[in-house]
């Protein structure tokens, strides 16, 4: 503390006249110590009793902390899942099952969340009232209704009102849609599949190597050459040919009815598409104004001067709306995105399997509050910082143009 | 600026654009017939693409409204009737919801007490909407006055619902639900996590390190995890937390949830306000010899939250509508007791009915509250900053 007043006093060319220092408890540097000292003291102490709590109370119940039970058979039980998990695997894996299938459904969501609501921002900004309208009182009525709302309507439509799995509909062959959820045939891939995907990658990088070539070439001579189409045949035909030269084969697992459900083939849980469509419903909401906003945001004298410099309507909007759009429009929609990923977690109302679904019933069944908690902050905090992180990367790339 | 201050998400109906002959050569008056034909020709016949949408849509409009209206109202059931009547006719089954809107409105409680609940919550919105008028609050004195009405009126709503005096019947906070819980966790929620969020927003521009990093670290740490989480930790953690002989109650504790989670939210929108505020404003208030506190709640403030009324109530709004995510935590808010009306054995099977109803509830309260964002913004929303 002493060091800390002594750089209080008054600079050695003080007029002689100045005033003597005030007492210590009016010096702005020890205030400013008191202060933060109390805060750690007090933050310190509040956790320290907290953790003392938590200590005793699960020494009363014979548990420990810590995550060995990670280890431990698990007994939760997730249905027919892409990832292989059944009840008997670990409690670990029953975890990785829970965080991939929430970002199965945020990832989707988001995907059309994107297309949806950049529709509806044009449509309300359609020149044409009544466009204009239908979009405005879509997006008034969807944002203004709970999100947790929608998922249990959506949820029951698709539980109620679809026919049971014996009069399920069949809207094409081997494709079954009833109360139990939607049954299609899965593609099966025999080898060849690391082949296809090694070319594919090689054939994504030839042409995007072509394509710089051809942008190069088009500043240099002002036409881009004749070999345009060389980089899209290669990505759509070099995949297939590896897999056939590998020897590859394809196959069909088709669902048979069995019992009271349908065995086989791949299953999209009702669950899923509840919470899918009422995510996309309720986010698109929201995005069409963050979309429309940013492209009002554009200056007009861009459009006018695009306009005058004889582009095309279409061009004015890819080439000189969009782009300058895009920035105004990234950041916003970004957190939008996060909070859209965070809120998937309301899959827990329906019992669709995410990963705050798992750690309930884990916490259930074992007993670990704290760990399930932590897991669910840790993987939450981490999804946040991992988009926010590609997304500055793609908000970089797009604010870079500006010269 | 504009960065630091992005235009209202909730965005007003386009106005009509001016008729196209505006701007033309005078000509002689024309009648009601033509000007909404030429009206007609701009906005919805303006070239085929366009001409070709309104089509589109007017068939999607035909297809649809029709339909929804068969159900709600022609094929529907409005007088009281049993479920095979409704399932009979085929369209929305109202009946249901005159036998069972007194339990969704107000789920547990008793029903010989329901005028209780129904009179606080009418109070309440009218003491809400009276304050809510600008005249009510634009002079000091109005303000004391409103200020003075406050705390008294809470008092007795809650006397009212919980009752034990003047002869009314105790009726346990356990027994609360419906539309006057969802209306006590926003209201309670909305105000505290605005209070705790000054605070916040004010310690992550602190000049002090560590109170700065805590504020930051709050913040972030609130942001970047799902309510749902935090109402979990409120109800499995929290009394791990706790001396064993500690229990707190359910409400509070899905309370407390509320108001630490939203508190990070709106302490962001205050910071956006405090970032955009000129520099000229702190030097002035300093050279006037105010002090921190001083500057703060008389010359920084009052412009802060002007200028962030739109984003704060957009958080207000989303505040009342996550009120429902207690029914995770099994507790029966207005949501709750709409699921609980639909799985009631008399009227198995319908739900569009309840969830219609409650829907309406949402629907006004929201967008309500994101008309007076709008019209104060309109009033008073940029006034401040050009002072």
């Amino acid at each position: 503390m002493s060091t800390a007043l002594r750089r209080d006093r008054l600079p050695a060319d003080a007029p002689a006249g100045a005033p003597a220092l005030p007492p210590f408890w009016r010096r702005p540097r020890a205030r400013r110590l008191f202060w933060q000292t109390l805060l750690v003291v007090l933050l310190a102490g509040a956790f320290g009793w907290l953790a003392g709590n938590v200590h005793s109370n699960l020494e009363r119940s014979r548990l420990a902390f810590g995550f060995d039970f990670l280890d431990d058979a698990s007994k939760f039980f997730m249905g027919p899942n892409p990832y292989g998990y059944a009840p008997g695997d670990t409690v670990l894996e029953a975890f990785l099952a829970g965080i991939l299938n929430t970002i199965r459904v945020s990832a989707l969501s988001i995907v059309l969340t994107t297309v949806l609501g950049t529709l509806l921002a044009l449509m309300r900004l359609s020149r044409n009232w009544l466009v204009a309208q239908v979009a405005w009182l879509y997006v008034e009525t969807m944002r203004n209704i709970p999100l947790l709302l929608q998922i249990l309507f959506w949820h029951a439509i698709l539980t109620h009102l679809l026919p049971n799995a014996r009069e399920a509909w069949k809207p094409a062959d081997d494709v079954y849609l009833s109360r139990k959820g939607l049954y299609l045939p899965d593609l099966v891939v025999g080898q060849g599949l690391t082949a296809a995907l090694l070319a594919l990658l090689v054939a994504g990088t030839a042409a995007w190597l072509l394509r710089r070539g051809a942008i190069r070439r088009r500043e240099r001579l002002g036409h881009a050459g004749r070999l345009r189409w060389l980089g899209p045949a290669l990505i759509v035909l070099l995949p297939p040919l590896a897999f056939l030269g590998a020897g590859g084969s394809l196959g069909l697992d088709r669902p048979v009815a069995r019992g009271l459900g349908f065995e086989g083939g791949r299953w999209v849980s009702p669950e899923f598409v509840a919470l899918l469509f009422a995510l996309t419903i309720y986010q698109s909401a929201f995005a069409a104004e963050t979309i429309r906003s940013g492209i009002l945001g554009v200056r007009k004298g861009q459009i006018e001067a695009a306009r005058s410099l004889g582009l095309k309507p279409s061009l004015v909007f890819r080439k000189i709306v969009m782009p300058q759009a895009l920035r105004i429009i990234v950041p916003p929609l970004t957190s939008q995105y996060l909070s859209l990923t965070k809120q998937s977690s309301l899959a827990v109302a329906i019992g669709y399997p995410d990963v705050v679904r798992v750690s309930v019933a884990i916490t259930s069944d074992t007993g670990r509050a704290v760990e399930c908690i932590a897991i669910i902050m840790a993987v939450y905090l981490t999804l946040s910082l991992l988009t926010s992180l590609a997304m500055s990367v793609f908000n970089r790339r797009i604010a870079f143009v500006e010269k | 600026m504009p960065a630091a201050f992005p235009p209202p998400a909730h965005g007003r109906p386009p106005a009509l654009p001016n008729p196209p002959d505006r701007a033309g050569p005078p000509r002689v008056e024309r009648g009601l017939v033509q000007r909404n034909l030429a009206w007609a020709r701009a906005n919805l016949f303006a070239g085929p693409w366009n001409t070709l949408l309104t089509l589109l849509v007017v068939a999607l409009l035909l297809w649809t409204v029709p339909a929804l209206l068969d159900w709600a109202v022609f094929d529907a059931t409005l007088a009281p009737a049993d479920i095979g009547l409704c399932m009979e006719r085929g369209g929305a089954c109202w009946a249901m919801l005159q036998d069972t809107w007194r339990m969704i409105l107000f789920g547990p409680y008793p029903p010989a007490e329901h005028w209780r609940p129904a009179l606080a919550v009418g109070l309440f919105a009218l003491l809400v909407v009276i304050s809510l008028v600008p005249a009510m609050w634009l002079t000091a004195g109005r303000r004391r006055l409103l200020l003075a009405v406050w705390p008294p009126t809470l008092l007795v709503l809650a006397v009212l619902m919980h009752g034990g005096v003047a002869g009314l019947p105790v009726v346990e906070t356990r027994l609360w639900g419906g539309l006057p819980l969802t209306v006590i966790l926003a209201s309670v929620g909305i105000a505290f996590a605005f209070l705790l969020s000054l605070v916040l927003a004010l310690g992550r521009q602190s000049s002090m390190p560590v109170v700065r990093i805590v504020c930051i670290a709050y913040i972030e740490l609130m942001r970047g995890v799902p309510l749902i989480t935090l109402l979990l930790m409120a109800s499995i953690l929290l009394p791990l937390t706790l001396p064993a002989d500690v229990t707190i109650h359910p409400y509070l504790r899905a309370q407390l949830a509320f108001i630490l989670f939203f508190a990070a939210y709106m302490a962001e929108a205050v910071r956006g306000g405090l970032q955009a505020i000129p520099r000229g404003q702190y030097a002035a208030a300093k050279a006037m010899g105010l002090s921190y506190w001083q500057s703060m709640t008389r010359v920084i403030l009052p412009q802060v939250l002007r200028m962030i009324i739109p984003s704060m109530v957009n958080i207000f709004i989303s505040a009342f509508k996550d009120t429902s995510l207690v029914i995770v935590i099994s507790m029966l808010d207005l949501l709750g007791t709409a699921k609980a009306a639909t799985s009631n054995p008399q009227w198995w099977g319908l739900f569009i009915e309840p969830f219609a109803f409650i829907s309406a509830i949402y629907l006004v309260v929201c967008s309500a509250m994101s008309w007076y964002s709008r019209l104060l913004e309109r009033r008073y929303g940029t006034a401040g900053a050009h002072d």
